[in-house]
């Protein structure tokens, strides 16, 4: 922990934001610059300073739920996500595993307006377990005094 | 034939559980599967002494055009008989041998998977199936041999037989490849058909080579022949299937299957014939000085094995319907010389010659099946035995009159057979009664049914030579490879083969009575040559043991930093002198560029890289890694490669952070770096070339044009199948989506990994610290 | 551009060995981290360069069009790079380890799994390393 009072302030102003940017980044990813190791990388990146600033039980506080249990969720997200596919057209288990199902909408015109589909699960499946992972490291290290 | 050796296997998988509900009868239920197999292989006969063969073929390893193909020919049909029939009367055999062993039902397991996999041995026409059960027998007569694991001596011998065996047989494999490649196909019966001159073949001589080593190391012939006597450390029942008319005949089952094809030539005549009379007369003699019943028989068995491969090798006419007949005509005296010898052993709790006497009033009936069955080794009429052996006598002479010696060798040899029946019936029948046999007594039928059956079988076939003619014709037409007649009589009139018999008789009479000097010289002369064997295969082992012990020295030196220089000197030689050696060398064809941002970029990596490498400190050394990364960050950027670079600024940011985080509990940079001049110039120059390969290796690579298949398609699909406009996202999370899956279960292991690491400290290391912190 | 990069990274090889060859335990782990960077630019370079064309769609567009980076090298790399990320904090805490427990941050020093051979005991597997050179 480092009692430094410009790492404390602009990690506390910083944090909220960079967790909603990277809610951003997860969410555009498909389209944009983004996804979820991205995104998931910036919030590690946010609870680390925080950690660094405000020490490591601050953090876990802010954190909420121990990282480890962070981690399975988005393994578990993303392995199911990949069982969808099983529900597809053709039968149960006609599709290969992980293969995308979308839910499309259109607009009047004939235009694809809206798509949500399993990839994106997936990706916050990815997102969970970046976040995770790292955090428990930092974490893990940080407990170490 | 496919469905008699799966149901022998399925019979095996079966038994122990059939034992456990049937104690004491499962080795009588057990017996009538391989029974009824024999049966129908019997039923055969009249077919296949007509010359039909039968075959079958199916897929089992398509993509390597491995069948399991059978076929049945005389040869065949002949071994396939003697696999199951005899094997039917072990099996009841061993329910009363072994009656209450503890593992009674997992010996009926071994022994019914020997024969499925003997059986498809001699039946399989694939040159791979052969070798898989070929080996198959060799796991499984280990896993007999070593049946009483608890003996040491057991141990060695089961271990001393699959190490042996197994040697030969990966000899025989590729002996096998390098027929079938040579011959045009790996069905041994196409080979054999085909036009290819493999005799005059410039790889006869290793395709011979390798397979005669497989076929003598299985087949005992000397000098491979120790692990055979030693294997009489199985019980009994095994002794009698196995290494009577089983598995030792396996290589001289391999020799007469390849005799058509390989034979003939001047080689293969003088190598079979050379090692087999030595076997035989080596067996012979060591059979003489032998005390122990079983080991009578086990050197006799290596003498009869000798003459098998010796007339093989002849490969005249009559040598082959010698072979057929002799090979016939020792399964059965020696399997119920086997199981009578463990009847005694039964009878009395011994199998020491010189301490059994006078059984004959208490054991009749045993006595007489192995008068019968030694009767017949001895070679006397009117058993089958003597047929047998007045064809070898015909078969010899009617070879090359160079071979005067293998004629002394063959009459030697045969002499001490009846030396070995001596031994084997009259000491301990006739001789003086001693203690070890005062509580002696007469064994059950279930001992005595397979003897006596093989035994009378000796004498029957004697007799009526023409109940076996048949069968033993189609045999030695598949020898041959063209038809044979064959027919038996025990009267060939006054011929020198006749001589040559009452020479044997009168020689081997001779040997008995006087084997007491026979024996003493026989000592002096081991002693003499000092030529022991098994020794030589310890001290064989003793010195493969020295040799790994003394590379592993030489290579695993324990220290990290040689490990390294190793490991990378590999990896940077092999491709670069592949690159320099196959001419891959290229220079792309295209200008150096003039783009600023690029250069500059590269030019603050190697800025970076050079002060990670010369910084004192390590927090120089990290900054001039996080600088190194963040310019590698921008090129990505800079090249478009949004996500990359913003990925890479991201863990080049949590690298810092993790790094400083252990940093402090961490020694500073010290002594460690300081090394030897030499040993740095040698790390340098090792560094200078590695990172010259890799320079070369991606010049060359991108001189070649990219191949824009895999773009184009990522491009054209990403948003049409995947409803993605960021291509690289969703390849990440859709088209790849799998690799993906694997790479975050990786992260979550480093994870969980980092946490165990740090949180896990055993009792072990916590006693270490203790006793580094004590005085 | 890409022959200048090919120079660079084989340069961020060399050094990377030179480190990697390092007794010291954290000079070989720092080599990792220059290892890692210079495999995922050699996997980029491979790929082709493009400058000013990242692959994204247009909005409105269904096909990325020319010219375009080509995408795949660069999903392989993002990855790549927070595997990397993984295998350093691994081995770094184990390195970190390694040190609680032996005491030392030599690589030639970690014997415990191959002793070093002792005339007198034949090398037992319970021998405690030399700990002398970490002390200064």
């Amino acid at each position: 922990m480092m009692n430094s009072l410009i790492l404390q302030t602009a990690t506390r102003l910083l944090l909220g934001l960079m967790i909603l940017f990277s809610v951003f980044i997860l969410w555009r990813g498909h389209n944009q610059p983004g996804g979820g190791f991205i995104g998931g990388l910036i919030v590690a990146v946010a609870f680390a300073l925080h950690a660094l600033a405000y020490g490591v039980r601050a953090m876990r506080k802010l954190l909420v739920l121990d990282p480890r249990t962070i981690l399975a969720a988005g393994l578990a997200l993303s392995i199911l996500a990949g069982f969808v596919a099983a529900l597809g057209p053709g039968g149960l288990f006609a599709n290969p595993y992980l293969e995308g199902r979308w839910f499309v909408t259109y607009t009047p015109a004939g235009e694809k307006s809206f798509a949500i589909g399993t990839p994106v699960l997936f990706d916050i499946g990815v997102y969970l377990v970046v976040i995770g992972g790292i955090l428990a490291m930092v974490q893990g290290l940080m407990e170490e005094d | 034939m496919l469905t008699a050796v799966v149901a022998i296997f399925l019979l095996a998988a079966l038994a122990p559980s059939l034992h456990r509900l049937l104690p004491n009868g499962s080795h009588w239920v057990l017996a009538l599967g391989p029974a009824a197999i024999t049966v129908w292989f019997a039923s055969q006969i009249p077919a296949v002494s007509g010359g039909a063969v039968l075959t079958q073929a199916m897929h089992w390893v398509p993509a390597l055009g491995v069948e399991l193909a059978f076929r049945l020919d005389g040869l065949s049909l002949l071994f396939a008989l003697l696999v199951t029939g005899i094997g039917s009367l072990i099996v009841v055999y061993s329910g009363s041998y072994l009656h209450g062993h503890e593992h009674q039902g997992r010996f009926y397991l071994f022994i019914l998977a020997f024969m499925g996999s003997m059986l498809g041995l001699v039946l399989a026409d694939d040159m791979i199936g052969l070798f898989v059960f070929w080996e198959l027998t060799s796991v499984t007569s280990f896993l007999l041999i070593g049946f009483n694991h608890e003996d040491a001596r057991s141990r060695r011998s089961a271990v001393q037989a699959l190490l042996v065996t197994a040697t030969g047989g990966l000899a025989l494999l590729a002996g096998l490849v390098l027929l079938g490649l040579e011959g045009g196909s790996f069905r041994l019966s196409a080979v054999q058909a085909s036009e290819v001159d493999l005799r005059g073949s410039a790889l006869y001589l290793p395709i011979l080579g390798l397979l005669l080593l497989g076929a003598f190391t299985k087949s005992a012939q000397v000098p491979f022949h120790f692990w055979l006597p030693n294997a009489m450390d199985a019980p009994t029942p095994v002794s009698a299937y196995l290494h009577s008319a089983t598995m030792v005949k396996a290589g001289v089952y391999l020799v007469a299957r390849l005799q058509p094809t390989l034979g003939g030539t001047e080689v293969w005549i003088w190598t079979l014939a050379g090692f087999g009379a030595v076997t035989a007369v080596w067996g012979g003699l060591m059979a003489l000085r032998s005390t122990d019943l079983k080991k009578v028989l086990a050197y006799t068995t290596l003498m009869a094995l000798g003459v098998l491969t010796l007339l093989a090798g002849l490969g005249s006419e009559d040598a082959i319907r010698a072979y057929c007949v002799f090979l016939l005509g020792h399964s059965l005296y020696k399997g119920a010389l086997f199981m009578g010898a463990g009847g005694v052993d039964h009878g009395t709790g011994t199998r020491d010659v010189r301490d059994l006497g006078g059984l004959w009033p208490k054991m009749r009936l045993t006595g007489l099946v192995i008068l019968l069955a030694a009767l017949s080794m001895a070679g006397l009429p009117p058993f089958f035995g003597f047929v047998g052996k007045e064809l070898i006598y015909e078969g010899v002479l009617e070879a090359d009159p160079a071979g005067l010696w293998i004629l002394a060798g063959v009459v030697l040899a045969n002499a001490t057979m009846l030396g070995a029946a001596g031994l084997v019936f009259v000491k301990p029948f006739l001789g003086r009664p001693t203690p070890a046999t005062a509580h002696a007594h007469e064994n059950g039928p279930a001992l005595l049914l397979g003897p006596a059956v093989l035994a009378l079988l000796g004498l029957g076939f004697g007799l009526m030579g023409s109940w076996p003619a048949g069968l033993l014709q189609a045999t030695a037409a598949a020898v041959a490879g063209r038809p044979l007649a064959l027919e038996l009589h025990l009267w060939h009139g006054l011929t020198p083969a006749l001589g040559l018999s009452a020479l044997t008789i009168a020689l081997g009479a001779l040997l008995y009575v006087g084997l007491g000097p026979v024996t003493a010289a026989l000592a002096g002369l081991a002693r003499l040559s000092r030529v022991d064997f098994d020794a030589g295969w310890d001290r064989l082992l003793a010195g493969l043991d020295a040799l790994a012990r003394a590379i592993t020295r030489r290579q695993q030196t324990g220290a990290l930093t040689w490990y390294m220089l190793a490991t990378i000197a590999v990896l940077t030689l092999l491709p670069g002198v592949t690159l320099l050696a196959r001419g891959g060398l290229q220079w792309p064809d295209q200008p150096v560029g003039d783009d600023y941002v690029g250069w500059a970029l590269c030019g603050l990596m190697l800025l970076g890289t050079a002060g990670a490498l010369w910084a004192r400190t390590r927090l120089g050394a990290i900054t001039a890694l996080s600088i190194v990364g963040m310019s590698i960050a921008l090129f990505f950027l800079a090249f478009s490669a949004p996500d990359v670079g913003i990925t890479q600024l991201m863990v080049e940011t949590l690298t810092v952070i993790i790094i400083v985080l252990v940093l402090a509990r961490l020694p500073k940079f010290g002594p460690l770096e300081r090394t030897g001049a030499g040993l740095r110039l040698l790390k340098a120059g090792l560094a200078l070339l590695a990172g010259a390969v890799t320079t070369a290796i991606l010049l060359s690579v991108h001189a070649q044009p990219l191949s824009p298949h895999l773009s184009e398609f990522y491009a054209a699909a990403s948003y049409v199948e995947a409803f993605g406009h960021n291509v690289v996202n969703v390849i990440i999370v859709d088209f790849r989506g799998f690799d993906t899956l694997g790479e975050i279960a990786v992260v979550a292991m480093a994870g969980l990994g980092v946490l165990a690491l740090l949180k896990a400290r055993g009792a072990p290391a916590a006693e270490d610290q203790k006793r580094e912190t004590a005085p | 551009m890409e022959i200048v990069l090919a120079f660079t990274v084989g340069a961020l090889v060399a050094g990377s060995v030179y480190l990697l060859l390092s007794r010291n335990l954290l000079r070989l782990l720092f080599g990792v981290i220059l290892l890692s960077n210079a495999v995922n630019l050699s996997i980029f370079l491979v790929g082709g360069l493009t400058f000013g064309a990242p692959p994204l769609i247009a909005e409105g567009r269904s096909v990325l069009e020319a010219p375009y980076a080509n995408p795949l090298p660069q999903a392989l790399i993002l990855t790549a790079i927070v595997i990397g990320f993984g295998l350093l904090a691994f081995s770094l805490v184990l390195v970190y380890r390694g040190h609680q427990e032996i005491g030392t941050l030599d690589g030639d020093a970690l014997r415990l799994a191959e002793p070093p051979e002792t005339p007198a005991a034949g090398g037992g597997a319970t021998a405690i390393p030399t700990q002398d050179r970490s002390a200064a």
